[in-house]
């Protein structure tokens, strides 16, 4: 059974008053986790073609052509498991 | 002047690509990359002289302990310390200031007395005071800072007395690269009987240092931010100073004798020669080897050379970025001849983090968020900010690069 963590290689949070947090997918799944969010997302706009603004329920954020994805508000870690597991999967 | 092209040749990771591009690095205010010159030393060390310094009588060890107190010569000159004794080897800027802070706060500081801070200090220079504060019930005070990020020298004048005890200040801020008088710093603080420790974290590295030319009676600065490798750091001290110190950390070297007396049941032990009495336990000897290889490094390229290069970058950069979009901003002093390789900026409606992740897409790297100085972050009412930070082996290609991202970035909004 797939798990996030076959597609996830870090989650940092950033330093800053934002306190966002990062996502980095493992490189060999970069492709296809983005490919899966896309589809599940709705995409706000597309910036030069390396940033994708989406949103998905009451969540919006940045995803990165490199495998990164940049999300606010996330209070927990199990908010932020949960959104990704509806994301990825 | 410097030829960064032909010291490129000299940082085998310069040569690799990021997501596609070829690397940028920027971020050097919080490590720099390695010379073949300082992996080779350490690799050396590892081959061929291996061993426990000052344990032995065999070959290796002596080998290693003749190697760990060379290192030790060529940092005091380095920084034109009067001997060895004066150069205390730790792991980093950080455990520098906190050997002050315990081994001199600690004991000396009390309710009475007071140390002043600056508001653009590292949280290296903040927390170790405010811990031992808490402990031995000491005032800090902080100078403040001016609009465009610079030191208000009226401010700390008006701080300082004779109940100050210690300064604490940067040399070089790690968020706005503004170079502060340290000389100036050290003259007032001297006139009221206090101490002066500097963090030299981002100057040592960056231009030429000179701790009796500056009077500065402590020096803090970490080996990877020059070239070398990380785990290893310096304490420079004036020696009357650190002699009256008791140690830091308990273990082999740094004590003389340790004899168990059985009448009281207890053991009494003397300390260790300086600087060895700040050196507890087996030390970290191949980084020690790696610091020198890269003091010699800097040497060779010669730190007014070093500080003219960056200089020259900074005055590349800045109008450049000033003048990509109107979303680009930059923080602090546009005074580039008070400034070092540093610049804060950041792009209207992005937070630095998005501005940093673009970037990295271009195989750019630079830092993103307080950088480990909020008190200044909140002072500037910023949430956060970018920092590109240049070193030897930028080059104003590289600069152009960055700015034609950064133009892509600005034409977002």
């Amino acid at each position: 059974m797939t798990s996030i963590e076959d597609y996830v290689a870090r989650i940092d949070g950033t330093c800053g008053k934002e306190k966002d947090v990062i996502v980095t997918f493992k490189y060999e799944k970069k492709d296809e986790a983005i490919r899966r969010i896309l589809e599940k997302a709705t995409m706000k706009r597309s910036i030069a073609g390396i940033i994708s603004e989406l949103s998905y329920k009451n969540y919006s954020f940045r995803m990165y052509g490199s495998g990164k994805v940049i999300l606010r508000g996330i209070e927990s870690k199990e908010e932020l498991n949960n959104l990704l597991r509806q994301l990825l999967f | 002047m410097l030829n960064p092209y032909k010291i490129r040749e000299d940082f085998p990771i310069l040569k690799r690509k990021v997501n596609g591009h070829p690397l940028i690095y920027f971020d050097n205010a919080a490590t720099s990359q390695k010379p073949w010159q300082v992996i080779e030393a350490i690799d050396d060390f590892y081959k061929k002289h291996n061993a426990n310094v000052h344990r032995a009588v065999h070959t290796l060890s002596q080998e290693a302990s003749e190697l760990y107190e060379t290192a030790h010569e060529e940092v005091a000159k380095f920084v034109n310390a009067r001997s060895i004794e004066e150069t205390i080897f730790v792991r980093g800027t950080t455990e520098a200031i906190n050997l002050v802070a315990y081994s001199w706060g600690l004991r000396s500081l009390g309710k009475n007395d007071e140390i002043i801070i600056s508001l653009m200090e590292h949280h290296s220079n903040i927390v170790p005071w405010e811990i031992i504060s808490k402990i031995t019930g000491f005032k800090i005070r902080y100078i403040d800072i001016n609009a465009d990020g610079t030191l208000n020298y009226d401010s700390f004048e008006s701080l300082i007395s004779k109940r100050t005890k210690l300064v604490c200040i940067s040399h070089v801020s790690n968020v706005t690269g503004i170079v502060n008088d340290v000389k100036r710093i050290a003259k007032i603080a001297h006139e009221n009987d206090a101490m002066l420790l500097v963090d030299g974290a981002q100057s040592v590295p960056h231009m030429p240092v000179n701790v009796k030319e500056l009077d500065m009676d402590f020096l803090a600065f970490s080996g990877h931010k020059m070239l070398g490798p990380t785990g290893i750091g310096v304490l420079y001290g004036k020696r009357d100073l650190l002699e009256k110190m008791e140690p830091f950390h308990g273990g082999g070297l740094m004590i003389r004798e340790v004899s168990f007396n059985r009448k009281t049941g207890s053991c009494s032990t003397t300390w260790n020669a300086l600087p060895w009495k700040f050196e507890a336990g087996t030390p970290n000897t191949e980084g020690a080897v790696g610091l020198m290889a890269a003091v010699k490094y800097l040497k060779h390229l010669g730190m007014e050379n070093v500080r003219k290069h960056e200089q020259s970058l900074t005055e590349y950069a800045l109008p450049r970025m000033l003048n990509c979009s109107g979303s680009v901003e930059v923080y602090g002093t546009k005074n580039t001849s008070a400034k070092s390789g540093i610049i804060p900026f950041g792009v209207k409606g992005l937070s630095s983090h998005d501005v940093a992740l673009f970037l990295d897409n271009y195989g750019i790297m630079v830092r993103s968020g307080f950088h480990c100085a909020q008190p200044l972050h909140e002072l500037f009412k910023l949430s956060s900010s970018a920092r590109a930070s240049f070193y030897v082996y930028n080059t104003q290609k590289e600069i152009d690069r960055f700015i034609k991202v950064l133009k892509e970035i600005g034409g977002l909004q």
